[in-house]
């Protein structure tokens, strides 16, 4: 789960570091009123789940209150990666002496966590220069470790104790929240000494949530994805008209990529996991039957321990209940298939031997439309 | 990377064991829904699954199979180093603690959901109690027409010399399918898991198989995210890894910052891309097939 800007400043806020005042304005009065409390200039920023806000031109500096309306609906109405900012951040403006950049992330390939520090912040990572990379322990960062690190950076003095301060408070959200990422690009050194955050990616653990009743307040799911999640199904929705049900995730990836191969494109990738029952399958239809861009289904199920036959009942049921109308482009291997070759005689779906075959029914079938 | 972990040592043994391919395996979570459909799976292919552990549920039989409160109990009698573990993701951190202190060896992590951090302490936890685990997220381990620890069905799989590492476990079914059709027996399958954190990473995973006569050649199905893929192939052009090797990468397609059903597949900037990885294997002369049907054709011209 990725938290927005003003999620992670509330949790870091929690944690006792250092913020800017902001206000999330989804309306522009709202956005009026949080201004003119924080008084000009202030900083608006697109609150949105993907990357590369920056760079999109999704954070602006708004000078007066006549500055205000373009720029605020400009942001709310832009865009960034195909995704829409929930709000907009109305934020004060800070006095910088320096910027630097702390991030604590899940480490794969070490198989534990590490503290990346630059004394450049505020721009790409990796084009940044004077980088230290600290081992974290599970439990945290030790004071006696962030100290070093600091000195190794050139730090003395107010800085070296803030900085401190600032890791260690960092990494005990991050062992506390169980997050993946906890992001700052850029923390600010103010004319006071002491280290600000100026933004917030902090990434959580989804599968830790069940010991985070706290967090459940940031989920930002759609109303589909919900369904889904329900279900136990694993569902991203993306910009095409052909939708991947299968079972499992790289069995639904790599159908998806043989789409793309094939010239079609994807509308959806939905996982139904391993208990592949009539029940199921009918459910994840019915999640994909509320993705309007459809039109075609293609099904990608390994069986083996499955019983296709029930797999096809779920499609003949979905027809029936009028649940879809589009084609069914299925590929079932497993047990009992050739009963679900009969039960599928004379519908809308059609079964094939091969995946490759499937795909290119479904692509064509498209494009004819 | 440790060189000294004897997968089949562990899995099958040696041929004059007494118990040669019969090594005794506990069941964790044995009378679930899930563990008990697939002890009985495991159990029809052949794997020796001696002891079951359910707290609470001490004293009960399953299929014939005595079930026990504790690991302690289960393995006081039989000595047995492997764990099938199907406990929910919420309890598998204790299980599997629990697992090592009373001497397994081998943990098969069959749930998914487990929290990061909790398969982080049990791969820690593991490595200072010189045991394994293999997942978790993973569909298993394999030794066809020998035995299974896992999910997969049987079907797919035919002894054989070529080994399947897989991220995914259906394509890990997938694959092994069209190699046993095209005449690719498999002599190990092993799931890595989907997870961001896995017991066994590629790399380690070659290892214990890179120096057996009956190994002729190693098929990897990546997907996008992380860099196992990346390491594993500067890995085997460091230790010049002489056998044929074909890969398969998942998610060529996908968008960023989504993750794909896996909490492992997800990209972030370059990190975790397809091409990235399709990239390195390219350098270590490991050829990457753009469908799973693909694979043998690949490995075909390799091993001939």
């Amino acid at each position: 789960m990725r938290l927005f800007e003003y999620q992670g400043k509330d949790l870091f806020s929690q944690y006792g570091i250092r913020i800017p005042t902001s206000y999330v304005a989804e309306s522009l009065e709202e956005a009026r009123k949080s201004a003119s409390k924080l008084g000009y200039p202030v900083v608006l920023k697109s609150q949105l789940s993907v990357g590369g806000r920056g760079k999109a031109g999704a954070i602006l500096k708004c000078n007066n209150e006549g500055e205000l309306a373009g720029k605020f609906s400009y942001l709310l109405t832009k865009a960034v990666n195909g995704e829409l900012p929930r709000g907009i951040l109305v934020e004060e403006m800070v006095e910088i002496k320096k910027e630097f950049y702390l991030s604590l992330f899940l480490d794969r390939t070490k198989r534990s966590y590490s503290l990346l520090v630059s004394t450049e912040g505020g721009i790409d990572i990796e084009k940044a220069g004077n980088k230290t990379i600290l081992n974290v322990p599970i439990d945290g960062i030790s004071n006696q470790d962030a100290e070093d690190l600091g000195l190794q950076l050139g730090m003395s003095g107010n800085l070296l104790i803030s900085f401190e301060d600032f890791a260690i408070k960092l990494s005990k959200l991050m062992v506390e929240k169980e997050a993946e990422l906890a992001e700052v690009n850029p923390a600010a050194l103010l004319n006071d000494g002491s280290l600000i955050a100026l933004d917030a990616k902090v990434i959580i653990d989804d599968n830790s949530l069940f010991r985070h009743p706290e967090l459940r307040k940031f989920q930002h799911v759609s109303e589909l994805e919900s369904q889904a999640e329900k279900s136990g199904f694993s569902l991203v929705e993306l910009e095409g008209d052909i939708a991947i049900i299968g079972n499992g995730a790289g069995l639904v990836m790599s159908t998806l990529d043989m789409v793309s191969e094939a010239g079609g494109k994807a509308g959806a990738f939905l996982d139904f996991g391993g208990s592949a029952t009539t029940q199921t399958i009918y459910e994840a239809i019915k999640v994909i039957s509320k993705i309007k861009r459809i039109e075609a289904v293609v099904v990608n199920l390994f069986g083996g321990i499955v019983k296709t036959n029930l797999v096809a009942q779920a499609i003949v049921d979905a027809y029936k209940n009028n649940l879809i109308n589009v084609p069914v482009f299925a590929r079932i291997s497993g047990a009992e298939s050739d009963r679900a070759k009969d039960l599928l005689m004379g519908s809308q779906a059609k079964l094939f031997d091969s995946i490759e075959d499937a795909i290119t029914s479904a692509v064509d079938t498209v494009k004819e439309d | 990377m440790s060189n000294n972990f004897d997968l089949f040592d562990i899995l099958i043994g040696k041929q004059n064991d007494s118990d040669y391919k019969k090594k005794p395996v506990i069941i964790q979570g044995i009378t679930g829904s899930f563990g008990s459909t697939h002890t009985r799976l495991m159990k029809a292919y052949g794997t020796n699954i001696i002891a079951g552990v359910t707290p609470g549920k001490g004293g009960q039989r399953f299929e014939d199979i005595p079930v026990f409160d504790s690991v302690k109990d289960a393995i006081r009698k039989t000595g047995a180093k492997i764990s099938g573990m199907f406990v929910p993701a919420p309890y598998f951190l204790d299980a599997a603690l629990e697992a090592i202190d009373n001497g397994i060896k081998l943990l098969i992590a069959i749930p998914e959901h487990v929290p990061i951090r909790d398969s982080i302490k049990v791969y820690e936890y593991a490595k200072s109690a010189g045991a394994r685990m293999i997942g978790p997220n993973t569909p298993g381990v394999i030794v066809p027409q020998v035995m299974k620890v896992g999910i997969m069905p049987g079907s797919p799989f035919k002894e054989g010399s070529t080994v399947v590492f897989s991220r995914s476990g259906t394509l890990m079914y997938e694959v092994s399918y069209h190699l046993t059709q095209a005449g690719f027996g498999q002599k190990l399958c092993l799931g890595i898991g989907g997870d961001p954190i896995n017991g066994t990473n590629l790399i380690e995973a070659l290892d214990m198989v890179r120096h057996r006569n009956d190994v002729e050649s190693a098929v990897i199905v990546g997907e996008i995210g992380g860099d196992a893929e990346e390491r594993l192939a500067d890995y085997l052009i460091e230790t010049r890894f002489s056998k044929p090797v074909v890969a398969y990468i998942a998610g060529m397609s996908a968008p960023k910052e989504k993750r794909m059903g896996h909490a492992g597949a997800i990209i972030y900037g370059s990190y975790g891309s397809a091409e990235s990885k399709v990239k390195h294997f390219a350098k270590a002369g490991v050829a990457v097939a753009k469908s799973p049907a693909q694979i043998p054709k690949m490995l075909a011209n390799r091993t001939h």
